[in-house]
């Protein structure tokens, strides 16, 4: 940097020379407050992980566990008073396990599907292995009244413009091989992907999507569901994991633990969510 | 005009701030798969989404320019009460996030909107999902630009030569084409160009008035924001392709965007 700025003001006097420093200097202090900021570490200070369940926790989690995460989050900072803050970034799993390989800074990753934990898995990023916490199951929502009179998977193919989630997000695919195992092809200028489910749900509740596949959690008073058939539906496994590179170690095993214990396997419940086995 | 010399603090803080915009395009040169970049972009899905980005940034400023002369030239010549008032609504989607934009067009052209539910009641229309949407989509964001650009510059004309004009019997669309918009010729193709830049990098109404229907309303950054997770190597590539196709139209640009008209 100094290299540079000696460069450009090769004929500078020495009052220019000067806050030519300053300015160098002010920049590179900047930078350097920058960089030195990256993540839930700083909030407890440099000083290192204590053993306790404590500090900050950051959470990537599926836009499905929405409701219940929040819920499990207020249960376990009431469980570990240590906790100061549980904060959770929602998201299709695909987008949050891309984010976390290219080094966000997470401690827990709670996924809508295997494949994206084994992503992280296979490259060295999980510490230990995931536990599968949750299962989930796949519906068809209608606007509100079912007013194109929807009632299996086949009338999806000539409903209009149907909602679905991104080909990479795990409720995109599990959607696209339940439609698969019922023979069901829909036009594919009749589909709209979603970036998650959430937003899938939304193109049917809010926006003019005739129809959708979101998971059974995700219904609302806003739209209507249509059962899937066992035979052609599909069981989402949802499986939690501690980050290698999480600073807060204790507290995110702690977390998944809490996860598949009582209170938070009853929270999951009562969202609707299916047990892990 | 004499050539300012330039002072060593402000070539430094100027030569970081350039630095900090060089980088993350210098970053996506050198993230891009070179060898593969060229049967990438030829994979179905990014050849639809350029064409599609190719067919409705054109519509839109199309639009833009033919809907915001009007609009421009009434701001800027004809005083009328609430003109302020309306300015801001037209300028309004300059600082709207887009996504909210798409809500506000949901809330009126959806089949339940105020406007849209008699469109599709009485005509059939529904603009939602179609290539139409993203095209309004586009236009609403993009718009702005041309009549903020146009206004200024109508404003800023010497209006005397119209007034000469007129005091040599010429009737007043003959005035507007042949005096007025050669003097403001060069604000309106900048604006056209800003307009056309907006619509081509937009995301958030698109994707949600239009929604994400490949080969429909799956414009370039839709498919770049999905490819990222499947396909990094195609979205790097189709980012690129923005990259310098915004390059070369802002250098071209040059400073005529700044000067007076």
């Amino acid at each position: 940097m100094n290299r540079i700025a000696s460069r450009r003001c090769a004929s500078t006097t020495r009052r220019g020379s000067a806050a030519v420093a300053l300015a160098t200097l002010a920049t590179l202090a900047t930078l350097c407050a920058a960089c030195g900021s990256d993540g839930p570490e700083t909030a407890s200070g440099s000083s290192p992980p204590s053993s306790a369940v404590a500090g900050s926790l950051t959470v990537s989690a599926a836009a499905s566990l929405k409701v219940p995460f929040a819920k499990i989050a207020d249960a376990f900072k009431a469980a570990n008073p240590g906790v100061t803050d549980v904060e959770i970034n929602f998201d299709a799993s695909s987008a949050l396990a891309e984010q976390i390989a290219n080094g966000a800074p997470a401690d827990v990753f709670a996924s809508a599907d295997t494949k994206n934990m084994d992503k992280l898995s296979s490259a060295g990023l999980l510490a230990g292995s995931a536990t599968v916490f949750a299962r989930n199951e796949l519906t068809i929502v209608v606007k509100k009244g079912n007013p194109k009179r929807v009632a299996s998977l086949g009338d999806l193919a000539n409903v209009g413009v149907v909602s679905l989630c991104g080909t990479e997000v795990p409720c995109g695919r599990y959607a696209d091989q339940v439609l698969g195992t019922a023979s069901v092809t829909i036009p594919p200028d009749h589909i709209t992907r979603g970036q998650n489910v959430k937003a899938t749900l939304a193109a049917v509740a809010e926006g003019d999507a005739e129809a959708g596949i979101v998971y059974v959690t995700d219904v609302t008073d806003a739209v209507d569901a249509v059962a899937i058939p066992e035979s052609a539906n599909v069981v989402a496994t949802y499986p939690a994991g501690v980050i290698g590179a999480s600073a807060n170690q204790e507290t995110a095993g702690a977390f998944v633990r809490f996860l598949t214990g009582r209170e938070g396997q009853k929270i999951m419940k009562d969202a609707g969510f299916l047990p892990p086995a | 005009m004499r050539p300012t010399r330039l002072h060593p603090t402000v070539a430094v803080v100027a030569g970081l701030v350039a630095c900090f915009f060089a980088l993350p395009l210098i970053g996506l040169v050198v993230r891009a798969q070179w060898s593969t970049i060229w049967s990438d972009l030829g994979r179905p899905q990014a050849l639809e989404a350029l064409k599609l980005s190719l067919v409705t940034s054109v519509a839109a400023t199309g639009a833009s320019v033919v809907l915001g002369l009007p609009l421009a030239w009434t701001l800027a010549r004809v005083p009328f009460p609430g003109r302020s008032f309306v300015r801001g609504l037209v300028l309004l989607p300059l600082v709207l996030p887009p996504v909210v934009a798409g809500v506000a067009l949901l809330a009126a052209f959806s089949r339940r909107g105020i406007v849209g539910e008699a469109l599709y009641d009485w005509l059939g229309i529904q603009l939602t999902f179609t290539t139409a949407g993203a095209v309004l989509a586009e236009t609403f964001v993009a718009l702005p630009f041309f009549v903020i650009t146009v206004e200024a510059a109508l404003r800023n004309m010497d209006t005397r030569y119209e007034s000469a004009a007129a005091t040599l019997g010429a009737g007043r669309w003959y005035t507007f084409r042949r005096v007025t918009v050669p003097l403001v010729r060069s604000s309106i193709v900048a604006g056209a160009v800003l307009s056309w830049a907006r619509a081509l990098g937009e995301f958030g109404a698109t994707i949600t008035f239009a929604g994400n229907i490949s080969g429909r309303t799956q414009t370039l950054p839709l498919a770049v924001y999905l490819l990222l997770e499947n396909d990094p190597d195609i979205a790097i590539a189709l980012s690129l392709v923005l990259v310098t196709v915004s390059m070369v139209v802002l250098v071209a640009l040059r400073d005529r965007w700044l000067e007076r008209a």
